[in-house]
C-alpha cells in the first residue's frame, strides 16, 4: 500500500503578519517557515506509523511550490518517508494546487492520500476534497483516528456536534486533525538520512489558476478595553445587554 | 442562470446558518439580476421548504434518496452537480462548516470553478468577483478575485444577521442519478454530545485557559455557559494537557470561531489564540494578571480570580434573565 502525504509550508504560528506593496503582498522577510502543523503532526506521522507497522509499503511526500519550499520537505524526509516530490510552481489558487497533486498522483497510483485539515496560512481546507474529486475517490474529512486493515480503512472523524466512525475501502483521501498521531522531532540519524533521499522536482502540468488574491487587510484594532470591577458583575451584564447588545 | 445554495436541516427544521446562507445567496442573486434556488435533501416538509422564501429562495429542489441521510461528500457532490446543471448555476453557495468544507471543493474541482473558502463579505462585482475571507487563521483578511465563469463560495457561519422577510418558495423534485460508488462509505457509529451547542455555530462562547488551574475547576465555566446557553471552548495548553477535549480547542491550530460574545477566562491571549477568536463581535476577558495581553484585544475586562468572578457573573446573568 502506497501513501501520499500532501505537505505545505506556512509561516510559524508566532509570525506577526505584515503586508507590503500597498497591501498586495505578504512580507516574507524574516519569517520562519514550518511544515503546516496539521500536515506534520497528524497526516505525516500517521503515514510513518502505518509504514512502521508494516501496513504501508511506501510513504511519499508532495508539496507544490518553488525552491524555497525545499527546507520543509527535507525536514519531512528527516522524520521518515521514502521520497519527496516538489511540483515546481508558485503555490496560489487552491484548484491549481489540488490539480497539480492529482496529476502527479495519477502517474504513481496511491492507495491512500493524507493531508492536514487545512493550512494555517490560507485556511481553505479544500485541497483534500478537490484531490478526491479529481481522482474520483472517497473523501473523509477531519479524521481524529485512522486504522487500516488490508484494504479497508476505519476512520473516526469529527462531524457537527460529535464524532462518526466510518469504514471505507481504499483508495481514499483523508484530511487529518488532532488525535490522529502525536508530534515527532527528527533525530540526527533521520536528518543525515534525509540528505540522500530522493527529492524529485517535477515540472507543473498545464493548469490554469481560477482565483487570485488582489489585496490583504489587517483586522481593525480594538478601540480600548473597558474595565469592569470584579465586584460588579451586574454592570458587566448590563453593558453586554445595552451597549454590546450580545445578550 | 441562478445562485444555488445547499441547505442543511436537523430533523426537518432548517438550521439557522442555512437561512443565513440563503439570505447571502439572495443578496448575490439580486446584484446579478437572477434568483436563488436552494437544494435540500432528506425528510423535510413542504411547508418548511416553502418558508425558505422568507429568506430569499425562489425555488427549492428536493431530493429524498434515503441513502443521503448519512452525509458523504461524493453523493452530495452528485446532487449539487445535478442541480447546477438543471438551473444553469453561475454561483454555488455553501457553508464553511463540516458539510460545506467537504462538498464545495469537490463541486469546484468538477466544474473548474474558482472557490473562496470561508467568505466574510458579499462579492464586489465592480472589480470582478472579489470576496473577502479570513487568512492566517484570523490574523488578517484577503480579497480574492474568482476568475472562472462559475464561482463557488463557502460562507463563514454567523457573518450576517438573519432577517426574516416575506415570500414563499416553490418546491420541485430533483432527480439525481447515483452510482454505487457514491455510497461506498459505511457509517458504523455516531456519537453526538446531546443538548450542547456546536462550537462552530455558537453565538455565545465561554472559554477557559491555563489560568483555570485544572479540569476540576471547569464547573464554574460550565455553570456560566449553561446559564447563557453558550458553548464551551478552551486554549491550546488546556487541550494539550487533556483537561478538555481537542474539539473545544480554539486558536490558530484549533478552530477559528466568530461568535457574538467570547468570554475568555484565565487565558493570557497568545497571538496564536487571538488569531482563532478575534473575529468575535464582543470579547470579555477575565484574568487576575493585569499584564495579560488579552486585555488589549478585549472590549470588556475584569481583573480578578476566575473562581470568584465567574460564579458572580453566573448569578448576575441569572438575575438578568429573571
Amino acid at each position: 500500500m502506497k501513501i501520499l502525504v500532501c505537505i505545505c509550508q506556512v509561516p510559524d504560528t508566532t509570525t506577526k503578519i505584515v503586508f507590503t506593496d500597498n497591501n498586495t503582498h505578504f512580507n516574507k522577510q524574516g519569517v520562519t517557515y514550518i511544515i503546516n502543523p496539521y500536515d506534520e503532526w497528524n497526516a505525516l506521522v500517521r503515514a510513518l506509523e502505518l509504514k512502521e507497522a508494516g501496513i504501508a509499503t511506501a510513504v511519499h511526500f508532495i508539496t507544490v511550490g518553488k525552491a524555497d519550499a525545499e527546507p520543509v520537505i527535507r525536514k519531512a524526509l528527516a522524520l521518515g518517508g521514502d521520497e519527496a516530490v516538489r511540483i515546481d510552481i508558485e503555490c496560489s489558487d487552491t484548484y491549481l494546487i489540488a490539480a497539480q497533486i492529482a496529476e502527479y498522483a495519477k502517474t504513481v497510483g496511491y492507495d491512500l492520500v493524507l493531508c492536514g485539515k487545512e493550512s494555517i496560512d490560507y485556511n481553505n481546507g479544500s485541497v483534500g476534497a478537490m484531490v478526491a474529486e479529481l481522482l474520483d475517490m472517497n473523501y473523509l474529512a477531519f479524521a481524529e483516528k485512522i486504522d487500516i486493515a488490508g484494504t479497508t480503512a476505519t476512520v473516526v472523524r469529527e462531524i457537527e456536534g460529535g464524532e462518526e466512525t466510518d469504514t471505507c475501502s481504499l483508495p481514499l483521501v483523508i484530511s487529518c486533525q488532532k488525535g490522529v498521531a502525536e508530534a515527532r522531532i527528527p533525530n540526527m540519524r533521520g536528518i543525515m538520512a534525509a540528505r540522500t533521499k530522493p527529492l524529485k522536482v517535477v515540472p507543473p502540468a498545464a493548469i490554469e489558476a481560477l482565483s487570485a488574491i488582489v489585496s490583504y487587510e489587517l483586522p481593525p484594532a480594538k478601540t480600548g478595553v473597558k474595565m469592569v470591577s470584579a465586584d460588579n458583575m451586574d454592570e458587566l451584564v448590563s453593558l453586554l445587554h445595552r451597549e454590546a447588545k450580545v445578550i | 442562470m441562478s445562485v444555488l445554495v445547499l441547505v442543511e436541516h436537523s430533523q426537518g427544521v432548517f438550521k439557522k446558518k442555512s437561512l443565513e446562507a440563503i439570505q447571502y445567496a439572495a443578496n448575490i442573486a439580486k446584484s446579478m439580476g437572477t434568483s436563488v434556488t436552494a437544494v435540500a435533501t432528506g425528510n423535510v416538509g413542504d411547508n418548511e421548504m416553502q418558508a425558505l422564501g422568507q429568506y430569499g429562495a425562489q425555488k427549492v429542489l428536493h431530493t429524498t434518496d434515503a441513502r443521503l441521510d448519512n452525509f458523504n461528500s461524493r453523493a452530495y457532490t452528485r446532487v449539487m452537480l445535478a442541480a447546477a446543471q438543471k438551473e444553469g448555476a453561475k454561483v454555488i453557495v455553501g457553508l464553511h462548516d463540516t458539510v460545506g468544507k467537504a462538498v464545495s471543493p469537490r463541486i469546484a474541482a468538477r466544474l473548474k470553478a474558482g472557490l473562496v473558502a470561508g467568505a466574510v463579505s458579499y462579492p464586489d462585482l465592480s472589480k470582478g468577483f472579489v470576496v473577502k475571507k479570513n487568512v492566517f487563521s484570523g490574523k488578517a483578511f484577503a480579497y480574492v478575485n474568482i476568475t472562472s465563469d462559475v464561482k463557488v463560495i463557502t460562507l463563514m457561519p454567523n457573518t450576517f444577521a438573519v432577517v426574516k422577510g416575506e415570500g414563499s418558495a416553490t418546491v420541485e423534485k430533483l432527480e439525481v442519478t447515483f452510482e454505487d460508488k457514491d455510497f461506498s462509505i459505511q457509517v458504523t457509529g455516531v456519537s453526538k454530545a446531546s443538548g450542547s451547542v456546536p462550537l462552530s455555530e455558537a453565538e455565545l462562547v465561554v472559554s477557559g485557559g491555563r489560568g483555570m488551574k485544572g479540569p476540576e475547576n471547569w464547573f464554574v465555566l460550565e455553570a456560566l455557559a449553561k446559564e447563557l446557553g453558550a458553548a464551551l471552548a478552551c486554549s491550546r495548553p488546556v487541550a494539550d494537557s487533556h483537561w478538555r477535549p481537542h474539539n473545544e480547542h480554539v486558536g490558530q491550530t484549533g478552530g477559528t470561531i466568530r461568535p457574538n460574545l467570547y468570554i475568555a477566562v484565565g487565558i493570557s491571549g497568545a497571538i496564536q489564540h487571538l488569531a482563532g477568536v478575534n473575529g468575535s463581535k464582543t470579547i470579555v476577558v477575565i484574568n487576575k494578571d493585569p499584564e495579560a495581553p488579552f486585555f488589549s484585544a478585549a472590549d470588556y475586562g475584569v481583573l480578578g480570580d476566575a473562581m470568584e468572578v465567574v460564579p458572580r457573573l453566573t448569578e448576575a446573568v441569572k438575575k438578568f434573565k429573571g
